[in-house]
């Protein structure tokens, strides 16, 4: 399912440097295209949340160009849900068409069916209290996909769950790809998870942060638990780690 | 994992108003049997039947008097509310606003009631509006203080989010902001109540000592001067009971509003 559509973002020599001083990533020429399933994977510190928030438009490049999907082109989904607290399930999904000036009434209709797409109905007037983790970030998956977005950033969504959860929510999510067909960059600090999911992986190295290779992940979607423990699964792992252990050592 | 919030709540535990009501009883009945053993007169300290005697019969004055401090209680505490919310959010939308006014409220705050009373009293002609404008300067700091804190403390990534979507500043306020800083809010209110209720005695009394007020603290200082020290406790007990039927109408309306979202006001399983 490796598409070359047309890019959807691209950044070209694209620099960040923080008011502090500290040069978070640098020189990264990237172009995602139309489809993509793309993994950002690297050590802790290595930019690649940066990186993320660059492509959304949340922090501005000290040097170079981020070209994006503009308007409510991009969802988001934090490390952690992110939910406002005080208000259900449904009110936090239908909180970013409500922003755009949707009616109360549509918006709220939208995100109902968007909950029940990412396996919760049934919880629409819960609250995040309620909910378990790994509901919480369905609940965070269905408000960032729920305006339709073209493009998908995940910044390291499931890291906090449980082994269970986070296989089950990778399954929910390649499922959602398919059907949906958004694009998707996804940061994660996991080879496993970056070869069950994505078709590119781009390995970043630290200090300063920067693209050291890219791997594409050719197995065929849909992939499912089968995948997993296939010797093809192994091969790519053990080709992504030895990339990463090079990208560290550099 | 609470997939379900469906874990039973524990019954309403009976010995939390039982303990401190039979604390109560024990001491009061004490001091009953101690005025009448060693037979103290009443002007030195009264028992607790005699005070319930009195607060029945003088009902009539007492009740006038605790209506016009309760009625300067709560509009200090309205005002106070209402005041410190929007200036609170002017500080959050406006640093330039806090920094500039931020160390007048604090002033305001450490100046003590009693100090400005009198100045106040001299200044404004109408008794009731110089009461009302001591107990609000009492009850304005904590909420605004409190206040503030919590619209700056919404959620960062929250934020984010909000700038993803191109929120407006008002979206923002609304709709992350004010939710965010409403158990700060609250628990500012808490503490106000309380204080107004202070403020508007404190000031009664100054006022009191130029004959010019007519609520619970002038009764006291008027049944002083008499040496009517039963209605004294009287009037003593009726400031008590407003001040915890305050806090405990406060403490309520918090935990309906936050019940269903905020930590503080969640049953513990």
């Amino acid at each position: 399912m490796a598409t070359a559509g047309p890019p959807v973002v691209s950044l070209r020599e694209v620099a960040k440097r923080y008011a502090t001083g500290t040069l978070a990533v640098q020189g990264v020429d990237l172009a995602i295209r139309e489809g993509d399933f793309l993994a950002l994977l690297g050590p802790s510190g290595c930019g690649k949340s940066t990186l993320l928030r660059l492509i959304a438009g949340l922090a501005e490049p000290s040097a170079g160009l981020v070209s994006r999907p503009d308007g409510d082109g991009i969802g988001f989904v934090f490390q952690e849900p992110t939910l406002m607290p005080w208000a259900t399930a449904e009110a936090n999904v239908a909180l970013p068409l409500e922003l755009k000036g949707n009616p109360r009434r549509e918006a709220r209709a939208r995100a109902r069916e968007w909950l029940g797409r990412v396996g919760l109905a049934g919880f629409e007037r819960a609250y995040p209290r309620a909910l378990s983790g790994g509901m919480k970030m369905r609940v965070s998956i269905a408000r960032a996909l729920v305006t339709q977005p073209r493009l998908l950033l995940l910044d390291e969504p499931f890291a906090a769950l449980d082994e269970i959860t986070r296989f089950r929510l990778n399954n929910d999510l390649l499922e959602l790809w398919q059907r949906e067909r958004f694009t998707v960059v996804f940061v994660t600090h996991s080879v496993f998870e970056s070869v069950y999911l994505a078709h590119r992986i781009v390995v970043m190295a630290a200090r300063p942060g920067r693209i050291a290779e890219e791997i594409a992940v050719t197995s065929p979607y849909p992939r499912d638990e089968a995948f997993r423990t296939s010797a093809d699964y192994a091969a790519h792992c053990r080709e992504v780690s030895q990339a990463l252990t090079r990208a560290m050592a550099a | 994992m609470s997939e379900t919030p469906a874990i039973p709540q524990p019954g309403f535990n009976w010995w939390r108003v039982a303990a401190p009501l039979l604390i109560g009883l024990l001491v009061l009945g004490g001091w009953e049997w101690l005025v009448r053993a060693r037979e103290i007169p009443p002007y030195i300290l009264p028992g607790p039947v005699l005070i319930a005697e009195t607060l029945w019969r003088d009902w009539g004055s007492l009740s006038v008097s605790l209506g016009v401090t309760l009625r300067i209680t709560f509009l200090a505490l309205l005002l106070a509310a209402s005041l410190g919310l929007i200036l609170a959010v002017l500080f959050a939308q406006s640093p330039v606003i806090e920094m500039s006014l931020f160390p007048y409220a604090v002033i305001l705050q450490v100046t003590p009631i009693v100090a400005i009373a009198p100045l106040i009293i001299i200044w404004v002609d109408d008794v009731t509006l110089s009461l009302l404008i001591c107990a609000w300067i009492v009850a304005f700091f904590p909420i605004l203080s409190n206040t503030t804190v919590g619209l700056n403390s919404a959620d960062h990534n929250l934020l984010d989010l909000m700038r993803l979507y191109r929120a407006s500043r008002w979206q923002v306020l609304w709709r992350l902001r004010l939710p965010a800083a409403m158990p700060f809010f609250l628990s500012g209110l808490r503490i106000s109540g309380g204080l107004a209720l202070i403020g508007a005695i404190v000031a009664e009394f100054v006022a009191g000592t130029g004959g010019r007020a007519s609520g619970l603290a002038y009764r006291i200082l008027e049944s002083g001067y008499q040496l009517q020290i039963p209605r004294m406790f009287a009037a003593l007990v009726l400031v008590s009971v407003t001040g915890i039927a305050i806090f405990m109408a406060l403490s309520l309306l918090s935990h309906l509003l936050l019940r269903r979202w905020h930590e503080s006001a969640m049953a513990r399983p």
